[in-house]
Protein backbone atom coordinates (compact mmCIF):
# COMPACT_ATOMS: atom_id res chain seq x y z
CA UNK A 1 0.00 0.00 0.00
CA UNK A 2 1.30 3.14 -1.24
CA UNK A 3 0.85 6.57 0.97
CA UNK A 4 -0.80 9.38 -1.09
CA UNK A 5 -1.53 12.82 -0.37
CA UNK A 6 -5.15 11.96 1.18
CA UNK A 7 -3.84 10.73 3.96
CA UNK A 8 -2.11 13.16 5.21
CA UNK A 9 -5.01 15.13 4.13
CA UNK A 10 -7.20 12.65 6.36
CA UNK A 11 -4.74 12.77 9.48
CA UNK A 12 -4.63 16.56 9.76
CA UNK A 13 -8.55 16.72 9.39
CA UNK A 14 -8.94 14.40 12.26
CA UNK A 15 -6.29 16.41 14.25
CA UNK A 16 -8.22 19.81 13.74
CA UNK A 17 -11.38 17.69 14.34
CA UNK A 18 -9.68 16.82 17.78
CA UNK A 19 -8.79 20.50 18.50
CA UNK A 20 -12.30 21.61 17.57
CA UNK A 21 -14.01 19.31 20.04
CA UNK A 22 -11.56 20.25 22.89
CA UNK A 23 -12.52 24.40 22.17
CA UNK A 24 -16.31 22.82 21.76
CA UNK A 25 -16.14 20.59 24.68
CA UNK A 26 -13.50 21.93 27.43
CA UNK A 27 -14.20 24.58 29.92
CA UNK A 28 -10.62 25.31 31.15
CA UNK A 29 -9.36 28.09 29.48
CA UNK A 30 -5.86 26.84 29.11
CA UNK A 31 -6.64 23.79 27.79
CA UNK A 32 -8.60 25.58 25.13
CA UNK A 33 -6.06 27.87 24.10
CA UNK A 34 -4.06 24.05 23.88
CA UNK A 35 -6.38 22.63 21.55
CA UNK A 36 -6.01 26.05 19.50
CA UNK A 37 -2.52 24.76 19.29
CA UNK A 38 -3.86 21.57 17.91
CA UNK A 39 -5.54 23.16 15.19
CA UNK A 40 -2.90 25.26 14.11
CA UNK A 41 -0.12 22.13 13.72
CA UNK A 42 -3.08 20.20 11.91
CA UNK A 43 -3.04 23.26 9.24
CA UNK A 44 0.47 22.77 8.77
CA UNK A 45 0.95 19.66 8.58
CA UNK A 46 -1.60 20.12 5.39
CA UNK A 47 0.68 22.71 4.51
CA UNK A 48 3.73 20.51 4.68
CA UNK A 49 2.01 17.63 3.04
CA UNK A 50 0.93 20.03 -0.15
CA UNK A 51 4.58 21.18 -0.11
CA UNK A 52 6.36 17.45 -0.35
CA UNK A 53 3.71 16.28 -3.00
CA UNK A 54 4.12 19.39 -5.35
CA UNK A 55 7.26 18.65 -6.80
CA UNK A 56 7.55 21.63 -8.96
CA UNK A 57 9.94 21.70 -12.64
CA UNK A 58 13.47 21.18 -10.76
CA UNK A 59 12.67 18.10 -8.77
CA UNK A 60 12.29 19.49 -5.41
CA UNK A 61 9.38 19.91 -3.06
CA UNK A 62 7.55 23.47 -3.45
CA UNK A 63 9.48 25.60 -0.83
CA UNK A 64 6.87 28.38 -0.58
CA UNK A 65 4.65 26.51 1.85
CA UNK A 66 7.26 25.06 4.08
CA UNK A 67 8.01 29.18 4.13
CA UNK A 68 4.42 29.58 4.90
CA UNK A 69 4.46 26.63 7.84
CA UNK A 70 7.60 28.61 9.01
CA UNK A 71 5.27 32.23 9.83
CA UNK A 72 2.42 30.18 10.96
CA UNK A 73 4.84 28.42 13.63
CA UNK A 74 6.25 31.99 14.33
CA UNK A 75 2.82 33.75 14.41
CA UNK A 76 1.66 30.99 16.96
CA UNK A 77 4.57 31.49 19.01
CA UNK A 78 4.01 35.04 19.48
CA UNK A 79 -0.09 34.30 19.85
CA UNK A 80 1.41 31.66 23.34
CA UNK A 81 2.97 34.75 24.85
CA UNK A 82 -0.30 37.18 24.26
CA UNK A 83 -2.62 34.47 25.28
CA UNK A 84 -0.67 33.61 28.36
CA UNK A 85 -0.13 36.48 29.62
CA UNK A 86 -3.67 37.71 28.83
CA UNK A 87 -4.78 34.07 31.00
CA UNK A 88 -2.47 35.45 34.00
CA UNK A 89 -4.02 38.81 34.26
CA UNK A 90 -7.00 37.31 33.96
CA UNK A 91 -6.42 34.64 36.89
CA UNK A 92 -5.33 37.60 38.99
CA UNK A 93 -8.67 39.52 38.53
CA UNK A 94 -11.07 36.85 39.19
CA UNK A 95 -9.04 33.71 40.80
CA UNK A 96 -10.46 31.37 37.87
CA UNK A 97 -9.18 29.97 34.95
CA UNK A 98 -12.73 28.46 33.99
CA UNK A 99 -15.07 29.59 31.26
CA UNK A 100 -18.31 29.29 32.72
CA UNK A 101 -17.02 31.46 35.77
CA UNK A 102 -16.50 34.18 33.83
CA UNK A 103 -19.75 36.32 32.75
CA UNK A 104 -19.25 40.00 32.94
CA UNK A 105 -19.98 40.41 29.45
CA UNK A 106 -22.96 38.03 29.11
CA UNK A 107 -26.16 39.44 28.34
CA UNK B 1 7.97 7.82 3.70
CA UNK B 2 7.63 4.46 5.26
CA UNK B 3 3.25 3.71 5.52
CA UNK B 4 4.09 2.12 8.25
CA UNK B 5 5.87 4.87 10.26
CA UNK B 6 3.37 7.29 9.02
CA UNK B 7 0.48 4.80 10.42
CA UNK B 8 2.82 4.21 13.70
CA UNK B 9 3.50 8.34 14.03
CA UNK B 10 -0.19 9.55 12.90
CA UNK B 11 -1.95 6.89 15.54
CA UNK B 12 0.24 7.97 18.38
CA UNK B 13 -0.23 12.06 17.20
CA UNK B 14 -4.07 11.18 17.11
CA UNK B 15 -4.49 9.31 20.29
CA UNK B 16 -1.99 11.61 22.59
CA UNK B 17 -4.26 14.81 20.82
CA UNK B 18 -7.41 13.08 22.37
CA UNK B 19 -5.33 12.60 25.41
CA UNK B 20 -5.02 15.98 25.59
CA UNK B 21 -8.55 16.68 25.55
CA UNK B 22 -9.58 14.39 27.30
CA UNK B 23 -7.07 14.26 30.56
CA UNK B 24 -8.29 16.10 33.76
CA UNK B 25 -5.31 17.06 35.21
CA UNK B 26 -3.94 20.51 33.14
CA UNK B 27 -0.36 19.06 33.12
CA UNK B 28 -1.07 15.45 31.80
CA UNK B 29 -2.37 17.30 29.11
CA UNK B 30 0.29 19.46 28.41
CA UNK B 31 2.37 17.00 28.76
CA UNK B 32 0.35 15.28 26.08
CA UNK B 33 0.25 17.77 23.78
CA UNK B 34 4.31 17.67 23.96
CA UNK B 35 4.19 14.08 22.37
CA UNK B 36 1.79 14.63 19.98
CA UNK B 37 4.07 17.48 18.75
CA UNK B 38 7.01 15.31 18.69
CA UNK B 39 4.81 12.78 16.71
CA UNK B 40 4.00 15.82 13.86
CA UNK B 41 7.96 16.32 14.00
CA UNK B 42 8.37 12.66 12.96
CA UNK B 43 6.07 12.74 10.31
CA UNK B 44 7.53 16.33 8.97
CA UNK B 45 10.65 14.58 8.84
CA UNK B 46 8.91 11.96 6.86
CA UNK B 47 7.77 14.74 4.04
CA UNK B 48 11.54 15.79 4.12
CA UNK B 49 10.83 18.79 5.77
CA UNK B 50 13.88 18.46 8.05
CA UNK B 51 14.32 22.25 8.86
CA UNK B 52 10.68 22.18 9.89
CA UNK B 53 10.66 19.23 11.95
CA UNK B 54 13.92 20.63 13.96
CA UNK B 55 11.83 23.68 14.26
CA UNK B 56 8.44 22.04 15.63
CA UNK B 57 10.66 19.99 18.16
CA UNK B 58 12.68 23.52 18.96
CA UNK B 59 9.80 25.99 19.07
CA UNK B 60 6.77 24.21 19.79
CA UNK B 61 7.54 21.18 21.95
CA UNK B 62 10.59 23.24 23.39
CA UNK B 63 9.57 27.21 23.99
CA UNK B 64 6.13 26.78 23.81
CA UNK B 65 4.93 24.17 25.80
CA UNK B 66 7.85 24.95 28.78
CA UNK B 67 5.81 28.63 29.07
CA UNK B 68 2.53 26.74 29.00
CA UNK B 69 3.53 24.40 32.06
CA UNK B 70 5.12 27.48 33.43
CA UNK B 71 2.34 29.19 33.29
CA UNK B 72 0.11 25.93 34.95
CA UNK B 73 2.41 25.35 37.59
CA UNK B 74 2.43 29.56 38.31
CA UNK B 75 -1.06 29.36 38.57
CA UNK B 76 -1.46 25.91 40.46
CA UNK B 77 -3.69 24.03 38.80
CA UNK B 78 -5.82 21.29 40.35
CA UNK B 79 -7.14 18.39 38.46
CA UNK B 80 -10.65 19.46 37.83
CA UNK B 81 -13.42 18.88 39.45
CA UNK B 82 -15.99 16.67 38.33
CA UNK B 83 -19.04 19.46 36.90
CA UNK B 84 -22.18 18.94 35.46
CA UNK B 85 -21.80 18.26 31.95
CA UNK B 86 -23.62 21.25 29.90
CA UNK B 87 -25.40 18.71 27.73
CA UNK B 88 -25.83 22.13 24.61
CA UNK B 89 -21.84 22.25 24.61
CA UNK B 90 -21.42 18.20 24.17
CA UNK B 91 -24.44 17.91 21.88
CA UNK B 92 -22.58 20.60 19.74
CA UNK B 93 -19.20 19.40 19.93
CA UNK B 94 -19.91 16.04 18.69
CA UNK B 95 -22.60 17.50 16.11
CA UNK B 96 -19.76 19.51 14.60
CA UNK B 97 -16.64 17.23 14.60
CA UNK B 98 -19.46 14.55 13.14
CA UNK B 99 -19.94 16.69 10.83
CA UNK B 100 -16.64 17.90 10.18
CA UNK B 101 -15.31 14.06 9.26
CA UNK B 102 -18.52 13.52 7.20
CA UNK B 103 -17.30 16.59 5.01
CA UNK B 104 -13.77 15.84 4.81
CA UNK B 105 -14.06 12.27 3.68
CA UNK B 106 -16.81 13.80 0.97
CA UNK B 107 -14.11 16.07 -0.20
CA UNK B 108 -11.01 13.52 -0.20
CA UNK B 109 -13.03 10.92 -2.38
CA UNK B 110 -13.80 13.29 -4.99
CA UNK B 111 -10.36 15.17 -4.75
CA UNK B 112 -8.93 14.46 -8.16
CA UNK B 113 -5.18 15.08 -7.43
CA UNK B 114 -5.77 13.56 -3.95
CA UNK B 115 -4.44 9.70 -5.19
CA UNK B 116 -1.40 10.45 -6.73
CA UNK B 117 1.59 8.38 -4.71
CA UNK B 118 4.47 9.64 -3.18
CA UNK B 119 6.34 11.96 -5.81
CA UNK B 120 10.28 11.31 -5.94
CA UNK B 121 12.41 13.78 -5.76
CA UNK B 122 15.09 14.76 -8.58
CA UNK B 123 18.10 15.08 -7.12
CA UNK B 124 21.88 14.84 -8.98
CA UNK B 125 23.56 11.70 -8.05
CA UNK B 126 25.06 11.38 -4.63
CA UNK B 127 23.19 14.51 -3.39
CA UNK B 128 20.77 14.75 -0.61
CA UNK B 129 18.09 17.31 0.18
CA UNK B 130 18.90 20.78 1.35
CA UNK B 131 15.65 22.15 2.48
CA UNK B 132 17.49 24.38 4.99
CA UNK B 133 19.28 26.19 2.18
CA UNK B 134 16.26 26.48 -0.29
CA UNK B 135 14.14 27.47 2.82
CA UNK B 136 16.35 30.13 3.39
CA UNK B 137 16.63 31.45 -0.10
CA UNK B 138 12.79 31.58 -0.83
CA UNK B 139 12.53 33.43 2.89
CA UNK B 140 15.06 36.04 2.36
CA UNK B 141 14.18 36.68 -1.33
CA UNK B 142 10.40 36.19 -2.47
CA UNK B 143 9.24 36.86 1.27
CA UNK B 144 11.58 39.43 3.03
CA UNK B 145 8.69 41.59 3.72
CA UNK B 146 6.61 38.88 5.22
CA UNK B 147 10.05 37.99 7.27
CA UNK B 148 10.51 42.22 8.58
CA UNK B 149 6.73 42.14 9.50
CA UNK B 150 6.68 39.21 10.93
CA UNK B 151 9.85 40.58 13.30
CA UNK B 152 7.82 43.85 14.01
CA UNK B 153 4.90 41.09 15.38
CA UNK B 154 6.85 39.77 17.65
CA UNK B 155 8.37 42.79 18.77
CA UNK B 156 4.71 44.48 19.51
CA UNK B 157 4.12 41.29 21.01
CA UNK B 158 6.98 41.54 23.52
CA UNK B 159 5.65 44.76 24.60
CA UNK B 160 1.68 44.01 24.91
CA UNK B 161 2.73 40.78 27.58
CA UNK B 162 5.34 43.17 29.31
CA UNK B 163 2.52 45.94 29.24
CA UNK B 164 -0.21 43.20 30.08
CA UNK B 165 1.77 41.48 33.05
CA UNK B 166 2.36 44.85 34.58
CA UNK B 167 0.81 44.94 38.39
CA UNK B 168 -2.06 47.27 37.31
CA UNK B 169 -3.13 48.50 33.71
CA UNK B 170 -4.05 52.12 33.99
Amino acid sequence: MTLTLNHYLLVSGLLFTIGFAGVMLRRNIIIIFMCLELMLNAANLSLVAFSRFNVGADGLPNFDAQVLTFFIITVAAAEVAVGLAIIVALYRARQTTHVEDITSLKF
Amino acid sequence: MNPLLFWLFSILMLGFGISVVANRNPVASALSLVVSFFCLAALYVGLDAYFLASIQVVVYAGAVMVLFLFIIMLLDLKAEVRRKFNKLAICGGAVVALGFSAQLLGVLGSHPRGDQPFPALKLAEGETLNDLQKVGETLFSQYTLPFQVIGVLILVATIGVIVISKRELK
